[in-house]
């Protein structure tokens, strides 16, 4: 199948062509949801971050989000009295070439006039993306991020595995491919280690998921929610061992934070526990937090492996959902993608499921919409989050 | 799916199997030629003990290390929260929450 992109003006290549309302503030959220709302169906999406306080981790996520490949243009939406540059957020999106405005709702004179004039900005917008020039892309053009959640027994046995080896395609076909949940790695540190391209890597990545393991200890909490026991997961050690081997078995080429880019092809750890002390809380809050850090690390597209059954997707980029539990399937199989359950059921095999993930890739990647972008789904969450820069060691070259 | 079998056993080193679909209390299973006999309701996904575990032994899945007995097990038992535990972060569950 031959795939069109969307090619952007900083050279970016995209499966969707969005344009974005990007709150800057909670404050500004009802505002841009307004303006958005009737353009739905037009690749009109709302964004943001909540926070008033600034913090360098949400600027990076929002500067990615809104020069990523998928998107075409971004109005910005301020309360105007909150603590986001978004003098300079403004400036990033233009120097990637990407048409935006900024509308300021106290310079604007509240809440009706800001969306009239919001929506103005949008009807021309729309008809000027869809001149957007159309360009080849492959496989390698691709950067695919993957994520479980609800998670159950079954997972570790079907989806994830199986999305383990569609990794494994990937990387060999020269994609991007990025895996995270650092915080679902215990007990499976000792093989993730030995898979780093070098021994520097190794130790990087050894360090990355000690202080997951502390910062969770400290938390009091694992990354374990009660319908995981509920679905067959007795300890987080059982969890981990299923979400880890999402990863396949190609070696890893570096170690990310959210919001990097990885520079070339391969299979890439991203890293999603903050650096430091704990100061905001729980590393990650539910999928979606995680979902959008992948995705501004490049993702243009997200496998989301769920036994219990998640119903989420997101903005940005299409989630793709793939069902472990049977029993699952035939309750939700309206919110699902791909069927991995009969991996348990038939004599369907794990590969056989594995090559329908990555059709999935190709037709999803080729403009056809995933079961979430039908059903509307764009979730989003950023969080407060603190992290150093990533050493010279993170990438192999 | 009637002929599918009911059990599995995820590798060779393992002490709990998998159930592949939701099982009665009073049946009974077969893998290898050894009998299983269930008195409980275990649920698809679920383990049972492959052969009786002590209270301490750690509990093998995929020949990795997944928790340890926090009492004895008898073959054939449901292995679960309520009787295993991790050896990392406790796990959390609706019942055990603190008020």
């Amino acid at each position: 199948m031959e795939l069109l992109g969307y090619e952007r003006k900083d050279g970016r290549k995209g499966i969707r062509n969005v344009i974005l309302v990007a709150y800057l503030v909670e404050c500004a959220h009802f505002v841009s949801s307004e303006i958005a709302y009737p353009y739905k169906k037009d690749g009109v999406q709302v964004v943001g971050f909540g926070g008033c306080y600034p913090n360098s981790h949400a600027s990076k996520v929002m500067t990615q989000l809104c020069t990523h490949p998928n998107v075409g243009a971004v109005l910005l939406v301020s309360l105007g009295c909150e603590s986001f540059n978004r003098a300079k957020l403004a400036k990033d999106i233009q120097a990637s070439g990407r048409p935006v405005e900024t509308l300021v709702i106290q310079n604007c004179g509240g809440t009706a006039k800001t969306v009239k004039k919001g929506q103005a900005w949008l009807q021309s917008t729309i008809s000027k993306l869809m001149d957007t020039k159309r360009v080849k892309i492959g496989v390698k053009d691709l950067v695919v991020g993957t994520i479980c959640g609800g998670s159950d027994a079954t997972s570790g046995i079907t989806a994830n595995p199986a999305v383990g080896l569609t990794f494994d395609k990937l990387v060999k076909n020269q994609a991007i491919a990025i895996f995270e949940e650092t915080g679902e790695m215990i007990g499976c540190v000792e093989d993730i280690v030995a898979r780093a391209k070098t021994r520097n890597l190794g130790m990087e990545i050894q360090n990355c998921l000690n202080k997951a393991a502390r910062y969770y200890t400290i938390m009091g909490h694992g990354s374990f929610a009660p319908g995981n026991a509920d679905g067959g997961l007795s300890t987080i050690e059982e969890k981990s061992l299923g979400a880890y081997s999402k990863s396949g078995s190609a070696q890893i080429s570096g170690l990310i934070k959210p919001g990097d880019v990885p520079p070339s092809a391969g299979l890439y750890l991203m890293d999603v526990v903050p650096d430091g002390e704990p100061r905001f809380g729980f590393p990650n809050i539910n999928d979606n937090m995680e979902i959008t850090e992948l995705i501004a690390s490049g993702c243009h597209l997200i496998l989301f492996t769920t036994g219990r059954g998640s119903v989420v997707g997101s903005a940005v980029s299409p989630v793709i959902k793939i069902c472990a539990n049977p029993d699952t399937f035939r309750k939700m199989s309206d919110d699902m993608d791909v069927n991995a359950g009969k991996v348990i059921e038939s004599n369907v095999t794990l590969q056989e499921v594995s090559e329908e993930i990555y059709d999935k890739i190709i037709e999803t990647a080729s403009g056809v919409p995933t079961v979430s972008e039908k059903l509307g789904h764009q979730e989003f969450v950023i969080g407060y989050k603190t992290f150093e820069p990533i050493g010279p060691n993170c990438l192999v070259g | 799916m009637g002929s599918f079998k009911k059990l599995i056993r995820l590798s060779e080193n393992d002490n709990v199997l998998v159930v592949c679909c939701n099982i009665e209390p009073g049946e009974e299973l077969q893998l290898e030629n050894v009998r299983y006999v269930i008195n409980e309701f275990v649920a698809l996904g679920h383990k049972i003990a492959l052969k009786d575990i002590a209270m301490g032994e750690p509990i093998l899945k995929f020949n990795v290390v997944i928790g340890s007995a926090v009492r004895d097990i008898k073959k054939g038992q449901h292995v679960h929260v309520h009787n295993i535990k991790s050896d990392f972060i406790p796990t959390y569950t609706i019942d055990n929450q603190k008020s």
